[in-house]
């Protein structure tokens, strides 16, 4: 059982205020994913949790403990390291173990244990190497293995995979999948990577600034963004964003026009919107549709293929970019107009201050979470 | 012939000319070591003579080598020890927890270097005297310390810089305390940078004139005094002289020799990377 609960924190270098009042709680067994453009403190407010920063003002819980000054070692928490941070001078074995040897446990006991978080992570026959003799994915098991030794009530995982390559990458993602369900620990991992946020998490936790913009299970990000913030760093390509001119405001929904002159009535609640005021239209990439009768007109300037999909880059009449998912197959080309049409079910609309208008539907999967069921421990 | 392989050879004859003004001194001492003091003084002075081992021989008649260099050895590695003892924790502490004014801090310590030693010899010498540290080892280890604690302390602050901090943070996740941090993480991994600071420490100890000739007199004399010796009331002789410094620089020379690419690696540090 392990809760991690954080009430205003903040922390401040100096004058410079880089954490600036979280409130967070992390339930028990959660995969919780901060994620945020660099230097949003994402990293800083993690290091926090470890005991690596202290905290300016606020309280840190885990599970309903006051934990402010109690050192890292004594919180009950494991950490994994960007750089990996393994001991170069340590064997594997030693590596794993070392928390343990400082604990002053006995040879027999680090040994069993070693070996048994060795069997985890397919690291047996790797026990005796140096870190230096291992490839980036090794030594990142190893990493995990150290943390997995000490049976923490939380880990961190600070950019674990950032210096993994592409594949490796995405092999670590299902192992660290398959790890959380096996261990039924709660995890807080830091990325900046989108993907590894919606892949992992149980709930993400958008931050930028130093603050939260918005936390909630990754399919909530996605249909429900808060804000223009939120809507743009989840999903890739980043979603599309059009002026746009509210004409009619009804209980189904809100009309507005386009630029283009388009008409579309967005399934949102109008709030304090009237007639007249200016919003923004946020439409994702893989949502729009190329057709005849499509509301939107541009011209193709850039065609990216993936083979499966491709994305058209194409610049509207005033002069906005609209990124198109289209299927693979097309066979548009450069410079080409082509005609859109949008679904008002999957639009989205924020008000001048940037936060969305509340859709009439919540999404059905909007409180889905990762793994339908859980392991007892 | 090729701009780049005429600016190689112009840097290679160079270099070896640099290295030959500096090795020189050295070269003619030892060769005025086998000379008669005849020789020793002739002008022009003679390159080819039949070297004879005379001087050595009155050396060690003269002086008890071995209770110089016995001391040479004790007071530099005992210097060295107690340099590198203090200085640890203070570049542990430097380079891992900098306050605002650590850069200060060191750039200060590193300008009492500048001042010269004589500036203080006054109030050392009667500090000593009235301690009763005059000719004792333990005195000399003291002002050896202090004398290189501010190299000791630049060196393994660069060195330990070196070292990642999250080697050092995942040990305190794992529950080091700051002791065991630094001696079963940092010190192991910065061994090499450990080792030429303190090559550095015995070379600069055992080369050491200015105090270890004013502050000791025969008990503690180190092989700096030895050489002193034999310039001494009865004149200069040149031969003996040499003998005797090219006895005293030996051991050094073939330590430094030994352990020239683990210097050459500490010195350049930072500077090359």
């Amino acid at each position: 059982m392990a809760t991690v609960t954080l009430k205003g924190i903040q922390k401040n270098y100096g004058a410079v205020q880089v954490i600036k009042g979280v409130d967070l709680s992390i339930d028990d067994r959660e995969f919780c994913v901060f994620v945020g453009p660099s230097g949003c403190g994402k990293s800083t407010l993690l290091r926090m949790i470890a005991g690596l920063e202290e905290i300016t003002s606020g309280e840190l819980l885990i599970d309903g403990q006051r934990v402010n000054d109690v050192p890292p070692s004594e919180r009950g928490l494991a950490m994994v390291f960007q750089s990996y941070a393994l001991y170069p001078h340590m064997s594997v074995a030693d590596n794993m173990g070392f928390s343990l040897r400082l604990a002053g446990a006995s040879k027999e006991e680090r040994r069993s244990k070693v070996a048994e978080a060795a069997r985890i992570l397919h690291l047996d026959n790797l026990l005796e190497r140096k870190p230096k003799e291992l490839s980036g994915g090794q030594r990142q098991r190893v990493a995990i293995g150290r943390a997995i030794v000490r049976k923490p009530k939380v880990f961190l995982f600070d950019e674990p995979l950032s210096n993994l390559d592409a594949a490796l990458r995405v092999q670590m993602r299902i192992e660290l999948a398959r790890l959380h369900d096996e261990l039924a620990a709660t995890m807080i991992y830091v990325t900046h990577d989108q993907v590894e946020a919606m892949t992992m998490a149980d709930k993400i936790v958008v931050l930028q600034g130093g603050v939260i913009e918005q936390a909630g299970t990754p399919l909530e990000l996605y249909h429900h963004p808060r804000n223009l913030f939120v809507a743009g760093f989840i999903g890739s390509p980043k979603m599309n964003f059009l002026p746009a001119t509210v004409t009619a405001v009804q209980e189904t929904g809100t009309t507005v026009r386009l630029a283009s002159g388009a008409s579309i009535a967005v399934p949102v609640r109008p709030g304090p919107q009237r007639a007249g005021d200016t919003v923004t239209l946020g439409v994702r990439p893989e949502h729009m549709r190329l057709a005849q009768e499509g509301e939107i007109s541009g011209e193709v300037m850039v065609v990216e293929r993936l083979g499966g999909e491709t994305f058209l880059y194409t610049r509207l009449p005033d002069g906005a970019m609209l990124i198109i998912q289209a299927d693979g197959e097309i066979p548009t080309n450069v410079h080409e107009i082509v005609r859109v049409k949008l679904d008002p079910v999957t639009c989205h609309l924020f008000d001048t201050d940037g936060f969305a208008m509340e859709r009439i539907q919540r999404h059905p999967l909007a409180n889905l979470r990762r793994l339908p069921t859980r392991k007892a421990s | 012939m090729h701009p780049k392989t005429r600016e190689k050879l112009i840097a290679t004859v160079v270099g070896w000319l640099a290295a030959g003004v500096i090795f020189f001194p050295i070269f003619w001492m030892i060769l005025t070591s086998f000379k008669t003091e005849v020789e020793a003084i002739a002008t022009p002075p003679k390159l080819f003579f039949t070297p004879t081992l005379e001087n050595y021989v009155t050396v060690r008649e003269r002086a008890d080598y071995v209770h110089f260099a016995l001391n040479s050895v004790l007071i530099s590695v005992g210097a060295t020890l107690l340099a590198t003892l203090i200085a640890i924790p203070a570049s542990y502490a430097m380079a891992f927890f900098p306050g605002k004014r650590t850069k200060d801090l060191l750039l200060w310590m590193l300008s009492t270097k500048m001042m010269p030693a004589v500036g203080v010899l006054i109030p050392i010498y009667l500090l000593f005297r009235d301690s009763g540290a005059i000719d004792t080892r333990w005195g000399l280890i003291l002002v050896y310390t202090l004398m290189n604690l501010p190299i000791v302390v630049w060196m393994l602050y660069t060195f330990f810089k070196e070292v990642p901090k999250d080697i050092l943070e995942a040990g305190r996740m794992d529950g080091a305390k700051p002791k065991q941090e630094v001696w079963m993480l940092l010190m192991p991994l910065s061994l090499p940078g450990i080792a030429s600071t303190a090559l550095l420490s015995i070379i600069l100890c055992w080369n050491e004139a200015f105090w270890s000739l004013n502050l000791t007199t025969s008990q503690a004399a180190p092989l700096t005094t030895f050489i002193a010796s034999f310039s001494a009331p009865e004149g200069l002789f040149w031969a003996k002289l040499s003998a005797a410094s090219t006895i005293a620089i030996a051991p050094i020379l073939v330590f430094g020799w030994m352990s020239q690419r683990q210097l050459v690696r500490g010195l350049t540090f930072g500077a090359v990377k």
